[in-house]
């Protein structure tokens, strides 16, 4: 692994580097993002420094790092991969042992003013770590078992520790994500298959054996997802916040009740109306044309992050803009599918609208790689 | 590692492909999700629009404030006073524990009271106040609010309560409020939305139950914009209530004060009926509550106190008692017999002291007999044997019409609690009643009020005034209704021959007035005012053959319990009626003895602007009048504080 492998003398140097950012990218990111401070002011109730305040600096800060990270030379990023992920892992072991001893789940590690969620980071090292193996791997032997089974086991080894904290929406994303690398790196379809042939008989399996001696779940557990499947079976417990979700997302109608005008959030209906249902008051505020129009930017985000990866040539630099972009968007689908009763709530929040600091930053980082890899792509 | 070109190139298409399907699954989830967007947001709009606003809007009711209760001069009975109270939030307050005790300091709280404060500010919702204390002095709540900055999340609040200022004088009429019970809500088919206010206090008994709707008023409706945990975020709409409407009682709060104060500490009640309207002048009970007690919530002690008293305070004898009239019947019984042509007034019976039916002997009240009596003399006499014979002779369904036709054996509709029918007895209700024939022994009971027939002072008082009117006149409590006088309804007249009546008021009037009455010493000398009536004095007790053998013994050597109710009815002036009045003193011996002093007070204090005349009162009489007089505990009729009163 050596950056002699790219041809230096094509790639950007010095100051210029900033003309070869991707800048769609940067300004869309920027758009959604403020967007995001724009709702948190709204949400309370037009009050800057309760949270939009400290969003609006922890944005300044990772969109910094961003640029210290894009103009670092992506094979410097690559040869970390290993050590990144190493670090990540032991920062989400010692979570998991400090979070044990102290109360309860505990999933941050406080960094001065900054809370560091190894889980969040853990997203991206994987990612890396993931481009890097399948750069260095054989191309031939991508789909042999002992090669799969590799990748399998760096991404289920971190996903049992997050799911143990536990926090099953990021596990989920951990899965997903390193899934979209091994798609992307080639990995047999069959084994995609398996994989979905096996989910998919397990969960035929939990609802055929239910009440049945044999059945995998416990009663509670069949509760749950009962509740999920029909919200308005627990209104004021489990359903709750599905419910008010849905409330709040078709009060908007077409075009929403108005900047501030949200009732539904504003008045406290909603819970967590500033971090993971954000978008609900987005939705209810600006209606349909607001809420389409972010999916539109999302969208845009992650198409502009394909076409990065399709104009690199570097496989490292293209698998990792995939992993980011198929991250990004794992996030997006996961949380607008809870917050519109597609999907169970499992507590995974917005990119670049949700307040957070951690995941805010990890994923301008994230990007960060991506115009890294963009700017020092094989010309 | 180095890859040659062609490896390089392979991969790279495979990468592109793979990333190809990745981004095509990618657009159809985002397809998906737009769809379901539109889906909530553009097709059930609607129906997620309106439940938006039914999770936002929140009505709140505005309690009115409760019509006031007047005397017939607008003086107030139930009013509304303000009550100066501490709350507390727990939210503003921070360390419930330490601002608390900071406070018991400053104002008198006892331990238990702060023990619950404590908890109940526990069990709430952090937002929501916490009365600490209620009633406070306008010093310990001006403290309060001094100390305010020490005292975080208290607030010194002013609401309202009601408040009996004339307290003892009018508990039986007016009644009390108090917090709505599951009880009062039974049977309500659609509730006033008010009853679910917690502890909104409503009408529990006497007027204030009974004309609770007049009172209550409409309630208010704010619309308000709530959070889901209920906090008031801000106020949208007002729409003001309806308060509730003043009612003027026909009822002098002066002379029910005289009356409530002349009666003292007896088992007694006294009633005075305007006899031109029905309308009640006074309506006392004693002895008395302080309504006050129920309004604040009264303590065990307070209750058991009232509760065990043998003089049932509780009770409301003017319209629940129901006594047996005693001789104060014997008008009914002269008017059947009159009106039936069975007698005439010149009519005249020997009494030898008994008379025989069916081998039982009836004894008059005098053991050596009347002599040869008119009608008359046995109403100023009160000779029994008289009645006996006039009323075998007429038959009790004819006298019990005649009851019935002077206002007994029938509820009026006052509105009071516990207003009692009575019982009129006639040869129908005793087979329904008792199943049994009624007997000739019954005819000589009920004929001197005694046996089955029971009234109640307000009865006894209908009863003389229709009697001393000649018209069918109701009583009347309510004179007025948010200032709106009532109308009087037109007294039908009773329809009975004025010779009669006139031979029986003769009659009451030779009771009081004549040489040998029976009330005589509690005549009237002033000719303007000149009182006629009838004593009263009924059994509690059955005198057996024995004991009458040996002597009937009297009642001052009884148990207080066994003694004979004394009963006294009468009117004034009598060419003139004004006023009828009905005075019953439970166990109190001999009516023209308790009874007829009490009635000749009360009947002039309600003549009189002021205090009865000394003037009016026979002259041997009035130095111990005046002494009485004097020492009656009234209350000052501008403050309307009353004496201490210590029980005898």
């Amino acid at each position: 692994m050596s950056f002699l492998e790219y041809r230096l003398k094509q790639v950007p140097t010095g100051f210029r580097k900033v003309l070869y950012l991707n800048w769609p990218l940067v300004v869309l990111v920027t758009a959604v993002a403020s967007v995001g401070l724009l709702m948190l002011y709204s949400i309370a109730g037009g009050d800057f420094d309760q949270w939009a305040r400290r969003q609006s600096q922890i944005f300044m800060v990772g969109m910094v790092l961003m640029f210290i990270v894009a103009m670092v030379p992506i094979w410097f990023w690559r040869s970390m991969a290993g050590l990144a992920y190493l670090v990540s892992f032991v920062l989400l072991l010692f979570v998991e042992f400090t979070g044990e001893i102290g109360m309860g789940a505990q999933r941050w590690i406080d960094i001065g003013p900054l809370r560091l969620q190894p889980s969040e980071m853990m997203k991206f090292t994987l990612v890396m770590l993931l481009a890097a193996y399948y750069d260095a791997l054989d191309s031939k032997k991508t789909s042999r078992p002992l090669y799969v089974l590799i990748p399998v086991l760096l991404t289920v080894a971190p996903t049992v520790l997050v799911l143990m904290q536990p926090n099953l929406g990021t596990s989920i994303l951990l899965l997903l994500a390193g899934g979209a690398v091994m798609f992307a790196a080639g990995v047999s379809l069959w084994y995609f298959g398996g994989v979905l042939a096996l989910v998919g008989s397990v969960v035929v399996g939990v609802f055929t054996l239910r009440g049945t001696p044999w059945q995998f779940l416990h009663d509670y557990q069949y509760r749950r997802i009962d509740t999920f499947l029909d919200p308005t079976a627990d209104p004021l417990g489990a359903g709750y916040n599905i419910i008010q979700a849905k409330i709040a997302l078709g009060s908007g109608g077409w075009s929403g009740k108005g900047f501030m005008q949200g009732t539904q959030s504003r008045l406290n209906f909603l819970p967590e109306k500033h971090t993971d249902f954000i978008f609900t008051t987005l939705a209810e505020e600006f209606g349909f044309i607001g809420a389409f129009s972010l999916l539109g930017l999302y969208a845009l985000i992650i198409g502009f992050c394909l076409m990065a990866a399709f104009q690199n040539r570097d496989r490292f630099s293209a698998l990792l803009i995939v992993g980011v972009g198929a991250n990004f968007f794992f996030y997006i689908a996961v949380n607008l599918s809870m917050v519109m009763g597609m999907a169970p709530v499992v507590g995974v929040p917005l990119p670049l609208l949700s307040y957070g600091g951690s995941a805010m930053l990890v994923l301008l980082v994230g990007f960060g790689l991506v115009q890294s890899a963009h700017v020092h792509r094989p010309r | 590692m180095k890859r040659s070109a062609r490896e390089t190139e392979d991969v790279a298409r495979s990468l592109t492909r793979r990333t190809l399907m990745l981004g095509g699954g990618m657009a159809a989830m985002v397809a998906v999700l737009g769809v379901r967007m539109r889906y909530l947001q553009v097709d059930q709009a609607d129906e997620f629009k309106l439940l938006a606003e039914e999770n936002r809007i929140n009505i709140r009711l505005i309690p009115p404030e409760r019509g006031l209760i007047q005397d017939r001069n607008g003086k107030v009975i139930a009013g509304n006073e303000q009550n100066y109270r501490v709350v507390i939030t727990r939210e503003a307050a921070g360390d419930v524990d330490l601002v608390l005790r900071r406070l018991a300091g400053i104002i008198p709280i006892t331990p238990e009271e702060l023990e619950r404060t404590i908890e109940e500010v526990k069990a709430l919702r952090a937002f929501v106040p916490v009365t600490v204390a209620e009633r406070l002095s306008w010093e310990d709540f001006s403290k309060v609010a001094l100390n305010a900055p020490a005292l975080p999340g208290v607030v010194p609040e002013v609401g309202l309560s009601r408040r009996y200022p004339l307290d003892t004088d009018f508990a039986h009429v007016v009644g009390y409020v108090g917090p709505v019970s599951e009880k009062d809500l039974e049977g309500l088919e659609t509730p006033d939305p008010l009853l679910k206010i917690p502890k909104f206090q409503i009408g529990k008994i006497g007027v204030e139950r009974w004309m609770e709707d007049t009172l209550r008023g409409r309630a208010g409706t704010k619309r308000i914009e709530v959070n889901s945990a209920g906090r008031v975020m801000r106020e949208l709409e007002r729409q003001e209530g309806d308060p509730g409407l003043d009612i003027r009682l026909t009822i002098d709060a002066e002379v029910q004060n005289f009356a409530q104060a002349r009666l003292g500490e007896e088992s007694a009640a006294a009633v005075v009926m305007d006899v031109t309207n029905g309308d009640v002048i006074c309506i006392a009970s004693s002895p008395s509550f302080d309504p006050n007690l129920f309004v604040r919530g009264i303590s065990h002690t307070d209750y058991n106190l009232l509760m065990e008293d043998d003089h049932r305070p509780l009770a409301n004898k003017t319209v629940s008692g129901a006594y047996p009239p005693g001789s104060t019947f014997k008008m009914v019984t002269a008017l059947a017999a009159l009106e039936a042509g069975v007698i005439t007034a010149d009519t005249r019976v020997s009494c030898p002291g008994f008379i025989e039916f069916g081998g039982r002997r009836f004894h008059c009240w005098k053991r050596a007999g009347h002599g040869t009596v008119s009608l008359q003399r046995s109403l100023s006499e009160s000779c029994d044997v008289y009645y006996y014979d006039i009323a075998q002779k007429v038959g009790i369904d004819k006298i019990a019409e005649m009851g019935r036709r002077l206002g007994l054996g029938q509820r009026f509709d006052v509105p009071m609690s516990a207003v009692t029918e009575g019982i009129m007895p006639d040869k129908a209700w005793k087979m329904e009643r008792h199943k049994q024939d009624w007997r000739i022994g019954d005819t000589i009971n009920a004929s001197i009020g005694q046996g089955y027939v029971l009234t109640s002072p307000l009865q006894l008082a209908v009863m003389t005034a229709r009697i001393a009117s000649g018209r069918a006149v109701s009583p009347r409590l309510v004179r007025m209704v948010n200032d709106q006088a009532l109308p009087v309804p037109e007294a039908p007249p009773l329809g009975l021959t004025p010779e009669h009546l006139q031979a029986v008021q003769q009659g009451m009037y030779e009771v009081v007035n004549g040489e040998r009455g029976t009330a005589k010493s509690s005549r009237i000398v002033d000719p303007t005012l000149v009182m006629a009536g009838k004593t009263g004095t009924s059994q509690v007790r059955n005198i057996s053959a024995a004991e009458r053998e040996s002597g009937v013994i009297s009642n001052d050597d009884l148990p207080w319990n066994r003694r004979d109710h004394a009963l006294y009815v009468g009117y004034a002036p009598y060419d003139a009626p004004r006023y009828a009045i009905a005075v019953v003193v439970e166990h109190g011996g001999g009516g023209s003895t308790a009874a007829a002093p009490i009635a000749r007070d009360i009947l002039l204090r309600a003549l009189s602007d002021g205090m009865p005349s000394l003037d009016a009162y026979p002259s041997s009489q009035r130095g111990r009048i005046e002494t009485m007089l004097n020492e009656l505990p009234l209350r000052d009729p501008v403050t309307g504080i009353a004496p201490v009163r210590t029980r005898a």
